[in-house]
């Protein structure tokens, strides 16, 4: 139990960097939910169901999906302002 | 700042930060030990007093159910203070309304989806709001409850629109009958504990006949109040993704004039 609790531990900080070192947002979101779901694992394994469930959505549904959102829009303003500055030419 | 300045500030924070880490991580507890006194006593009398198998949920909804419903409406307040900022304006509304009508998709994105992920999410959809359903109701039985409950279903209609069926999650979310469904979810788990104070006895006092230990309807007000909660949070969670796509779609109409 000792050795899975560590390894799935150090597996987490290991996403963790992964996450950070990750350059395209889109893929970032993708590990990010990858994150969420080890997190759910490890809180499972502390023998904590109750919050490995409530982890599963809001970490790995719930986030991402809220995270993609603002890049959306942000990605949709750059072409918006993109094709004003054409137009203006 | 130069980068050898930078890289010497950050080492001596290091350096700071590893040591009282180190320190803390000294005194810690040893591999899956629990020391407090509480958590034993109560996991053997919840079910002997409750009747409720799961002694968290004994706990959140019955012996604290009183800082249980604070932050029932903490979550509440929160809602209302997000729908309050980004509530539209009436003559904007207007014009919106008569936007939605002629273009009724413009969020849609262009993107083509996979045939796989869209019916894998869409065939997800009914199952996850049987289980969330399930969580909730059986709190007191199973790991789960009424905070995980309801964020399962509203995750149902994101499951939607990650499928691209964003008419179905526009139909979904921005019905009115979610609003009404966040307030009853709220204003019953507070009336359950009024139900206390008829029988005579404190607030939020488990009244109710606790029935067989392992039965669905059994450990008294703890399974009414679970299913409570599911309904207020998910209510909660579908208006708050609601408002955020609400203030999204104005802003890219804003621009588009």
């Amino acid at each position: 139990m000792m050795i899975l609790g560590s390894g799935l531990l150090a597996l987490i900080a290991v996403s963790a960097f992964v996450i950070v070192r990750t350059d395209d947002v889109t893929n970032q979101i993708i590990a990010l939910s990858f994150y969420g779901l080890l997190f759910a694992l490890m809180f499972f394994i502390f023998q904590a169901p109750d919050v490995a469930l409530s982890q599963v959505t809001v970490g790995a549904i719930a986030l991402p999906l809220m995270v993609m959102l603002a890049i959306t829009r942000m990605k949709h303003r750059e072409e918006l302002n993109k094709r004003k500055q054409e137009k203006s030419r | 700042m130069t980068p050898k300045i930078r890289l010497l500030v950050f080492l001596i924070g290091a350096v700071g930060l590893g040591a009282v880490y180190c320190a803390g991580a000294r005194n810690m507890p040893p591999w899956a030990e629990y020391r407090g006194p509480y958590g034993d006593v109560i996991a053997s009398l919840a079910v002997f007093e409750r009747h409720a198998t799961d002694t968290v949920n004994a706990i959140t909804y019955d012996y604290r159910g009183f800082d249980t419903l604070g932050e029932e409406f903490i979550l509440f307040s929160a809602v209302t203070g997000v729908m309050l900022l980004l509530r539209p304006e009436k003559a904007e509304q207007k014009k919106r309304n008569e936007e939605s009508n002629e273009n009724p998709q413009s969020f849609q994105d262009a993107a083509a989806l996979s045939e796989t992920v869209q019916v894998f999410t869409t065939a997800l959809f009914g199952f996850s709001v049987l289980f969330g359903a399930y969580i909730a109701t059986h709190g007191q039985l199973t790991p789960g409850g009424g905070f995980q409950g309801g964020v399962i279903i509203a995750a149902a209609p994101m499951l939607l629109y990650i499928a691209e069926n964003t008419d179905a999650f526009r139909r979904i979310v921005s019905h009115p009958i979610v609003e009404f469904f966040e307030g009853f979810g709220a204003s019953l788990y507070a009336l359950i504990g009024f139900l206390a104070l008829l029988a005579g006895a404190p607030f939020l006092t488990n009244v109710l006949p606790l029935g067989q230990t392992g039965d669905v309807f059994s450990s008294g007000t703890i399974g009414l109040i679970s299913t409570c909660v599911g309904v207020e949070v998910a209510a909660a969670f579908i208006l708050v993704t609601y408002e955020y796509l609400r203030e999204i779609l104005s802003c890219e109409r804003d621009q588009e004039r």
